[in-house]
């Protein structure tokens, strides 16, 4: 069952099985759902606008509203202008959002529909907002989408007044609401103003009211992202995702930024911590002091079936780049490294990490897919797949267990609503990989090894 | 009332509330349109509505040609299950890049072809092609073509470019590559069975329907999509009776089949115990078996009594609880209506992405006054009506799921993620628990 994958590795150069990404609009569309009252609208065929929901429904559990073009036969030959006019009126007069954002597909960007200049002819109603961005499906993945829907909000909405707002801007990347929380609750308690954008928290795992809030309380609000010139500098986590709205910020209004790896494993959570400090020159309240103190512990503690342990870790580029250097610090030794986004710098950073813990024989690519991860796996096998749901194939193919972290999990409850990053995030992800270890001990053990005191 | 003011104008036409508005001048109900722009529809495209449909062949090879989306959003998508290969639960793409759209993308399909072939030992590759492949002009027919010359094995194309039609649209798709490929034995000889036509053995649904054929003595040819291999359908053209069991996507194959292959065919629905109980006996007497008609008879009305009783159990659980349905096709919508009153459930919305017009008359009249019909319905119009009716559980599909539970409304998959077989008498069952477990969960206890 599940194991069709032949064991010799051939050349592909035409070929994609088994993707390890998405096209862009997804990450576009989720972007878009982290800011407030914002109705992300699709511009091409239905199909995408579904599939699209469809997909962010089941990663995160909660309905994903967004609106699209329902490009026909005629808008594919003169264009989607009046498709979209029709939409954004539409949109307006019975879902009223603020603002709808706009992204494109591979058919609105292959007919070449400007944007542009739709927009600006457009019948907006007083008060609300129409911003777009390009995301061509053929370039990049879902993580150029997220970033490149970020940068047309920061495009349209965002200005300098002069005034700064005493304000940090923390760009997440391309997390889950329940690292985005964690994200604000360290800010927090360092004592640093800040806006997170986007920030899909309250959004993604809003509440059960007994309503549906098309538009629920969270998200990065218009004047917000409006206020991020005004803000002294950037926090720009995940460098992969959040360096060109950095740069954007940067080249518009002279915010400076700081790149930092998302906030996964011990030291990047400190490296997060400290550039909070610097920025609000607050000392590590106690608080976090205890829970460092007590990730250290647990580490200590549950060593011993980590230690050496070899994964194999999947997924989108800053997630596994956070992910192989939470490994590392546990002791484990990543041995295929992956990613289907094609993105070069992400074999960089996760070489140089590998390097500084003097592991150098791990297959590190990028730009590459699931079946080829599971022909290496045949080839040389792992202790644990660490990933998103559609490893589950491979994990059940090779009878290797599989802890779930990243996007997507399509196959679980709950991953959204905690975090990946933080020392929060690490303890959770301990207790996953090290539990997971040892039910797999357990299962596989003789009777006399059986034992109770582990 | 309902609040009128948050429906689309160009939407009124698709929505019937018999008791109060929209109708009532006899035009019927406006659908089988594309959406309005603007619309939040939970419906898919073209591309959508043929893979669906070609995907569970188990055997065969599906090369998505396209940037990488329409292949990752379509992996291993619908739970239908095999018992044989599971090929077709591995996703191929040609993943598109800019290069490709600029020069052409005929090359890397090629190339994609050529790799696929050596790597597996394929007898059945269709390619799709996505929206751009049909703007920037690749001609897939000829590389399907010359693929088939080379590699000596079918490819091929289903050109199901997403803006081009509707999700129902792209069913027709599937069905001409089905026929298309079974076009070189359309002159087989003629065996005694039938083809099942329209069901996905979604959670092992065919095989309940398999395991009825054969209580029947009634043999089966080939099965349409659902655990079909390659060489299954190719002796579909010998069978002497095409059932369908859903309409939206396999009637219109089963009319191609009729008018080229002679083979006549009925629509069954193996839903709830009425349905099913018709479904099991018209096939029999279709195939004017008349010893099949009495083993029909004896074991419908054996089944029936049994899920009854059954049903019985459950009926106090149930009173006064109303239900909504919005699912893909028309007769789909019927049979829950049907099933749900077996059950002691009221409808009060019904809506379909697909339904044609024939369906709607047929679950108008089905329906109390007050019900609300709703075709290619957004998450507000489902929100509304559900509301304002008073609906305790939904039928629906992925999308639909934490709608309602954001409303605090019980629901029941019927689409791919469905979790137990809901077809045949074991299907009653299984549905009947399931919306009990929903409906009678304890955490409802929590959200009022």
């Amino acid at each position: 069952m599940l194991d069709l994958t032949p064991k010799k590795i051939t050349e592909r150069t035409a070929l994609r099985i088994n993707p390890c990404k998405t096209c862009q609009p997804v990450g576009a569309m989720y972007a878009a759902l982290g800011v407030h009252k914002c109705m992300p609208h699709s511009h091409g065929s239905q199909g995408c606008a579904s599939f699209h929901r469809m997909y962010l429904s089941r990663h995160f559990k909660e309905p994903a509203v967004a609106s699209t073009s329902s490009f026909t036969e005629g808008a594919s030959v003169f264009g989607g202008g009046s498709n979209v006019k029709t939409a954004v009126k539409n949109v307006f007069d019975i879902y009223d959002p603020d603002i709808i954002a706009i992204h494109t597909t591979c058919l609105s960007e292959t007919i070449g529909d400007d944007l542009n200049s739709y927009i600006m002819d457009m019948d907006i109603p007083e008060g609300k907002l129409v911003v777009h961005t390009n995301t061509p499906s053929y370039v990049g993945s879902h993580i150029n989408g997220f970033f490149n829907m970020m940068c047309g909000f920061i495009n349209y909405l965002t200005k300098k007044s002069g005034t700064p707002n005493g304000k940090t801007a923390i760009f997440p990347g391309f997390v889950n609401p329940g690292d985005m929380r964690e994200l604000k609750r360290l800010a927090t308690l360092m004592n640093v103003p800040f806006t997170m954008f986007p920030d899909t928290s309250g959004v993604m795992d809003a509440p059960m009211t007994g309503r549906f809030e098309m538009y629920p309380d969270g998200g990065t609000t218009v004047p917000e992202i409006a206020g991020l010139g005004d803000c002294g500098e950037i926090l720009a986590l995940g460098s992969i995702t959040s360096i060109e709205p950095a740069e954007l910020m940067k080249k518009k209004f002279k915010v400076p930024y700081t790149l930092l790896p998302l906030p996964i494993g011990v030291e990047a959570t400190d490296r997060y911590i400290m550039e909070l400090s610097r920025i609000s020159k607050a000392e590590v309240p106690r608080e976090l002091e205890e829970q460092r103190g007590q990730l250290i512990d647990i580490l200590l503690d549950s060593n011993q079936y980590t230690h050496r342990k070899t994964v194999a870790i999947y997924g989108d580029p800053d997630t596994v780049v956070g992910l192989t250097a939470l490994c590392l610090e546990m002791g484990m030794l990543p041995k295929y490294v992956i990613t289907g986004t094609p993105k070069e710098e992400f074999t960089r950073e996760v070489r140089a990490l590998l390097e500084r813990y003097g592991e150098t024989d791990a297959v590190v690519k990028a730009n590459t897919d699931l079946f080829e991860l599971h022909q290496l796996i045949k080839n040389e096998p792992v202790d644990l797949l660490l990933g998103g749901s559609y490893g589950k194939a491979i994990a059940k193919a090779e009878n290797i267990p599989l802890v779930r972290a990243g996007f997507p999990v399509l196959d679980r409850y709950v991953h959204s609503y905690l975090p990946l990053v933080g020392y929060t995030g690490m303890i959770r992800m301990v207790e996953h990989i090290t539990n997971t270890l040892m039910d797999r001990q357990d299962a596989d053990c003789a009777d006399e090894d059986l034992e109770v005191v582990m | 009332m309902v609040r009128r003011q948050s429906i689309l104008e160009e939407r009124k036409k698709s929505i019937i509330d018999k008791a109060s508005f929209c109708r009532g001048d006899g035009s019927g109900i406006s659908c089988g349109k594309s959406s309005v722009s603007g619309a939040v529809s939970q419906r898919a495209c073209m591309f959508s509505g043929a893979r669906v449909v070609l995907n569970p062949i188990t055997d065969a090879y599906h090369i998505i040609h396209g940037p990488i989306g329409c292949a990752s959003y379509t992996w291993d998508i619908r739970g239908s299950l095999t018992s044989g290969s599971d090929t077709f639960r591995t996703s191929y793409s040609t993943d598109l890049r800019e290069t490709d759209v600029i020069f052409g993308g005929e090359k890397k399909l090629e190339a994609a072809i050529d790799e696929l072939v050596a790597q597996e030992s394929a007898k059945l590759i269709f390619v799709y092609g996505t929206c751009i492949v049909g703007v920037i002009g690749d001609d897939i027919d000829a590389v399907c073509r010359r693929a088939e010359e080379k590699h000596g094995i079918r490819v091929i194309p289903v050109k199901a470019s997403g803006f081009s039609g509707t999700k129902s649209q792209g069913y027709k798709l599937a069905c001409d590559a089905i026929m298309q490929l079974v076009e070189p034995y359309k002159n087989i000889p003629k065996v005694k069975g039938i083809n099942i036509l329209g069901d996905f053995n979604l959670a092992g649904e065919m095989w309940i329907i398999k395991s009825y054929m054969k209580k029947l003595g009634i043999p089966v040819v080939s099965t349409v999509t659902g655990d079909a291999s390659c060489e299954s359908l190719l002796r579909m053209p010998s069978a002497q009776l095409n059932i369908v069991q859903c309409a939206g996507s396999s009637t219109y194959l089963a009319t191609r089949m009729e008018e080229e292959l002679g083979i006549p065919f009925i629509k069954v629905s193996f839903f709830g115990a009425e349905d099913t109980t018709n479904s099991l006996i018209r096939i029999a007497q279709a195939l004017g078996d008349e010893a099949a008609v009495r083993k029909a008879v004896a074991f419908t009305t054996e089944e029936a009594e049994a899920a009854e009783a059954f049903l019985q159990a459950y009926r106090p659980k149930f009173e006064g609880k109303k239900a909504a349905i919005y699912v893909g096709g028309g007769f789909k919508a019927i049979s829950l209506i049907k099933q749900f009153n077996e059950m002691g459930i009221e409808t009060v919305v019904v809506g379909t992405q697909t339904g044609k017009e024939e369906d709607y008359e047929i679950i108008e009249h089905l329906v109390n006054e007050n019900t609300v019909i709703l075709d290619d319905a957004n998450p507000s119009e489902l929100e509304e009506f559900m509301l304002e009716k008073g609906a305790n559980i939904l039928v629906g599909g992925v999308k639909e799921r934490p709608l309602a539970y954001k409303l605090g409304i019980a629901f029941c998959d019927h689409n791919h993620e469905r979790k137990h077989a809901l077809a045949g008498f074991e299907g009653i069952r299984n549905f009947t628990r399931e919306v009990n477990l929903s409906i009678n969960s304890p955490v409802w206890e929590y959200c009022r």
